[in-house]
Formats: structure tokens, C-alpha cells, sequence
């Protein structure tokens, strides 16, 4: 696995799928532009500022509530690389692994705006104003593989293929 | 991590995930189970079908079920199509468990109405509350809409068995006490991420006392502690419930006398009374009586609460009463089934001529979808299950989380009352 490198934003504890894209947009005509709605109605402007390859910096408890996969998708759409909280909703959790969003579970100090370096293989984070490292736990093989494979969707395909060949 | 020791007993949610991998697995485990079922709804549809469709095979057509429930009746053109896409692949696999306007409601109430649900099974939806299915004691947790697609192609998924919390209850609820006000308790204890990754179960003399319409709004809600599923022991009265309703046969699953859990709680019945979870948080709970905010709307309904039993004690309320001048009270059932019931037993009439506004079931209001949304400023008593920034319409509105005994009583009033204040 890659190393990402980007700019942080900061969120808060408990930050919820509706606040991460509103109901009223869930509809299918918005699947390939989700982005430009993230945070819309607590954080107004915000899609216009991210940056592709931006990282989130969040508290506990990021993507409770709704099981809509559009939050992950819109994130990931404006161009957010990867979610870095003290805890994750578990179905925002699986659903950020199966659309390509990386979420690592860790604590970490940044400020807004500082640049931090991801070091997924080694399971550090560092930010580079000031060099600080914070240390997360690796995912367990079977989420590494889930990762590699390219989400659960690649995965199925890839079983789906070597059936057909046997 | 729970040490576990070889032959240990388990949890239910050991139990069902290691009968559905044919594994022997433990909390922390990872597994990859066969689904019973597999449910969407027309927002999480539209992703689970282009993603399935990417794989290019034949779905498990008896596994799933589609119904549309959120944005329909269709509320706006994108919605219309949302919904036609739903419909289109229905048609295209032959999808036989397709539940159109007017012959379903909210998905999760029908699939308890049809029978999809039954002790021991193991059944996913992608909507967050599929884990209402626990109050019948199934294993039900809510997924993504690529996670669905993968269930049509293969009819398993992959999980880690969760840890679960031990929730003991004695006694009975009395007054106006509901599953409602239980489970608002249980969150503001434990809080929004209390039971993250875990399950809730339930357990203990006081379920025998708790009427099914109970246990289906406290698993319904267990979601909003985090937890991957809100599973009760079933008992008799579950089997009851069932007789002529379920598909197919269904072994029942209880915990082992010494499963482990990671912590245990302890809830006397007697003790509960009605609360309210003020914004922006379903466990920033307080007393009824301690709230003195006055409402604009007052919304009874959703797969919380908007069942027969919550029609009912809201039109014991309501009869002979008006809702405040002040005040739009907006009713809709949860399924049709639900509807029927009602209307048969007179309470839509006892809604419609205490002033309220009724409707044929759908997800309305409750996630600011359509019928109800709320203004900048405005305030709702709901007996919805999530009163987040911006739920229900604008972000500067606001959602009080309550039974529908207190969504009753406070329409009356207009301002959140409880109802012995009143009755």
C-alpha cells in the first residue's frame, strides 16, 4: 500500500451522513456528482476549498448514522484521499473500504491546513509542521486484502471470474 | 479483545454468524456468512444495481427484496426516476419480492409484515435501521449499497463477529413508558457510539413483558448507540407473533447460560419514564417535564414508531381533543398494512377530526425527504429515531425526539408535554 500525503481539514466528534450529504441529494441523478454537495448545510463553500488529495482529520464516531454509501462516494468525489477519526461508524467504515476512501482509525493532533504524511505499509502518520508521529494499528489481512483487491465489488468480480474459468 | 477460552459458550450473534459461515467463531473473528436476505430501498437501490450490474452474472432472486419507501409516493422528478430504476431491474431479474406504492410502506415494517424476518436468520439491508430485525431475534445490520450488489451476485457477506452488551430488563413499563423512552435511555447511558461494532442484547424477565411493537422500536434505535444489531431473546411471544405471517421454517437461536460479554447493563422497567432527545443528538436526553420548547409540527410515524400500537395510544390521546391551533400534527403509518388497521379501527378519523394531516405510509418527513420539512426556525416533536443538524429540512430547524404518547399530548398543547399532564 501507497503512502498519502495531504492537507488537513478538521472535523469534530460524531459527524453524521446527513451532515456529510443531506438527504435531499440522495437521488440518482446526483451519483456522479455527489462532491459538490459535501457538508453543504454545516459547512457551506466547503466543497469549492477541498483539494484533491485532502485529508480529513475527525474525533470519534465519524459517518454515524445513515447506511448511505453517497457519504464515502462524496467525499471521495471532491477529492478527499483518506478519513483519519479516533473512531468510525461501522457500516461508514465498510463502505469507505469498498469505494476506495481510506479510513485509519488514530488520534491525531493536526491543526487545519498542516500537511500530513500517511505512512499506510508502516502505520504512521506525521505531520510535517512540526514532525509530531502518531502510530495506528494495521488492518487485520482480511481488510488489507478487501484494500488491495480494490474493494468488495473488485473482489466479487475477481471470485465471479476464477469460477468461470475452472 | 474478550479472551476466549476453547468450547466457551457464545452470544446470539456468535451463535447465528458461526451457523451461517459453518464456522465456530468467536467475537473478533472475521467471517463470511450466508444472508437469508438482502433489502434496498429506491436511495440505497440505484448504487446496489449499477454496481451489480458491473459484475455481469444472474442475482439470487429469492434472497432480495427491493422497496421503495424514501422518496416516494415520487416527491420530485429525480425521485421519479430513482424510483423507475428500482422498478426496471425488478422487471428485468424477476425480482418477485418487489413491494410498489400502495402495497408496502417502510421497509423495514414491511419486512416484518411479509414475514421475511424470523428468529435465527441472518438478514442485511442497506439502510441503516435493517437492525430492527433483533427484536425477533434475527441477526440484521445494516450495509452499503455496494455491499447489497455483492449479496445479489453471491448471497454471503463478510463480517466481524461483533462483541456484544448484555442488556438486562426487569419488571414492566408502566403509564405512558414505551420502548421509545427505554431505548432513548439506553443511548444517553451508553451514548451515540457506546455500542460501535457491538451488538445490544437483550435479556432478562422484563422482555417477556415488553409487547413486540416495543422490542422493534428499541432494536430499531440501537443503530443510534452504534451498535451493529439490537437483538432479544426470543420467547413465546415472538413465536406467537409469527404464526401465518413468516416465510418459510426458522430454528430459534439463544445465548449459551455462559456466553461472555464485553459489559453488562441492567434496566428495571418500573423505572423509565417518557424523555426526549433535544438537538442534535438522539442521546441528549432529558425528562418530558423538564423540556419547555414550544413546536411547530408534530410528527408521528417512520419505522420507529409508526406502528398499529403507536396509532393507537397517539388517537387514545387525541380523541375528542384538537391539535393546537398553532400546530400541524402530520400522521403516517408504516405500512399498508398498518393503514388498513387504523382505518379500521376508526383512529384515522380520530386523527383527521382532531385537526391532524394523514397519509398512506412512506418515510415522509422523517429524513426531511418530503411531507413535513421543516422551515428555518421551526421545531418538531417526532417520534422519528434521528434528530441530527438538518434531519427534517433546514439546518436551523429542530427535531425533539419522543414516544408517540408524547408527540400526542404535546400536539395538543403545542409544546412538548407529557401526557399524564393532559390525559
Amino acid at each position: 500500500m501507497q503512502s498519502i500525503r495531504g492537507r488537513v481539514w478538521k472535523f469534530g466528534d460524531h459527524i453524521d451522513t446527513d451532515q456529510i450529504i443531506p438527504a435531499e441529494r440522495l437521488t440518482s441523478d446526483n451519483i456522479e456528482r455527489l462532491g459538490q454537495f459535501i457538508f453543504e448545510k454545516v459547512r457551506p463553500g466547503f466543497a469549492s476549498m477541498v483539494k484533491k488529495g485532502d485529508i480529513i482529520v475527525a474525533g470519534r464516531n465519524f459517518g454515524c448514522g445513515s447506511s448511505r454509501e453517497h457519504a464515502p462516494r462524496a467525499l471521495k468525489q471532491a477529492g478527499i484521499s483518506c478519513i483519519i477519526a479516533e473512531s468510525f461508524a461501522r457500516i461508514f467504515f465498510r463502505n469507505s473500504l469498498n469505494i476506495g476512501l481510506i479510513p485509519i482509525e488514530c488520534h491525531v493532533d493536526a491543526e487545519e491546513g498542516d500537511i500530513v504524511n500517511v505512512l499506510l505499509e508502516e502505520g504512521i502518520i506525521i505531520d510535517e509542521r512540526n514532525g509530531q508521529k502518531f502510530f495506528f494499528h494495521k488492518y487485520p489481512p482480511f481488510i488489507s486484502d478487501l484494500i488491495e483487491a480494490g474493494g468488495l465489488i473488485a473482489k466479487v468480480k475477481e471470485r465471479k471470474r476464477c469460477s468461470e474459468l475452472q | 479483545m474478550r479472551k476466549v477460552v476453547p468450547g466457551q459458550g457464545k452470544t446470539i450473534s456468535e451463535k447465528i454468524l458461526s451457523l451461517k459461515s459453518s464456522t465456530d467463531a468467536y467475537a473478533g473473528d472475521f467471517v463470511e456468512a450466508d444472508i437469508d436476505y438482502v433489502m434496498v430501498n429506491d436511495i440505497t437501490g440505484p448504487i446496489a444495481f449499477r454496481e451489480f450490474e458491473s459484475i455481469h452474472c444472474e442475482p439470487l432472486r429469492n434472497k432480495i427484496v427491493l422497496i421503495p419507501d424514501h422518496f416516494v409516493p415520487n416527491k420530485d422528478i429525480p425521485s421519479a426516476e430513482q424510483a423507475a430504476e428500482m422498478r426496471r431491474f425488478a422487471r428485468k431479474y424477476g425480482i418477485s419480492n418487489y413491494y410498489e406504492v400502495g402495497r408496502g410502506g417502510i421497509c423495514h415494517q414491511v419486512m416484518v409484515d411479509e414475514g421475511f424476518v424470523a428468529p435465527g436468520r441472518l438478514i442485511v439491508g442497506a439502510d441503516s435501521h435493517t437492525c430492527t430485525y433483533g427484536a425477533l431475534g434475527a441477526f440484521s445490520t445494516g450495509i452499503g449499497s455496494s455491499e447489497a450488489a455483492a449479496c445479489f451476485a453471491e448471497g454471503k457477506l463478510w463480517f466481524r463477529v461483533p462483541d456484544s452488551i448484555s442488556v438486562r430488563l426487569e419488571g414492566h413499563l408502566n403509564g405512558f413508558a414505551t420502548g421509545k423512552d427505554l431505548i432513548l435511555c439506553i443511548i444517553r447511558d451508553i451514548g451515540v457510539d457506546g455500542a460501535n461494532y457491538m451488538t445490544l442484547e437483550f435479556s432478562g424477565n422484563g422482555v417477556q413483558s415488553l409487547p413486540i411493537s416495543d422490542r422493534l422500536t428499541v432494536s430499531n434505535m440501537a443503530v443510534e448507540a452504534g451498535a451493529k444489531a439490537g437483538i432479544f431473546c426470543p420467547d413465546d411471544r415472538v413465536f406467537t407473533y409469527l404464526e401465518g405471517k413468516v416465510k418459510g421454517e426458522y430454528s430459534a437461536v439463544m445465548p449459551d447460560e455462559d456466553a461472555s460479554y464485553a459489559s453488562e447493563m441492567f434496566y428495571n422497567l418500573e423505572n423509565i419514564d417518557c424523555v426526549v432527545a433535544l438537538p442534535h443528538s438522539p442521546g441528549n436526553v432529558k425528562p418530558v417535564r423538564d423540556v419547555n420548547v414550544e413546536i411547530d409540527q408534530a410528527f408521528l410515524g417512520s419505522c420507529t414508531n409508526g406502528r398499529i400500537e403507536d396509532m393507537r395510544i397517539a388517537a387514545s390521546i387525541l380523541k375528542g381533543r384538537r391539535v393546537h391551533p398553532s400546530v400541524r400534527m402530520i400522521v403516517v403509518p408504516a405500512s399498508t398494512k398498518v393503514y388498513r388497521q387504523a382505518l379500521e379501527e376508526g383512529l384515522m378519523e380520530i386523527f383527521i377530526n382532531a385537526g391532524a394531516f394523514v397519509s398512506g405510509p412512506t418515510c415522509a418527513a422523517c429524513l426531511g425527504g418530503h411531507m413535513g420539512v421543516l422551515a428555518s426556525g421551526e421545531r418538531c416533536v417526532s417520534s422519528t429515531n434521528r434528530n441530527f443538524i438538518g434531519r427534517m429540512g433546514h439546518k436551523d430547524s429542530e427535531v425533539y425526539l419522543a414516544s408517540p404518547a408524547v408527540v400526542a399530548a404535546s400536539a395538543i398543547t403545542g409544546k412538548i408535554t407529557h401526557p399524564n399532564d393532559i390525559v
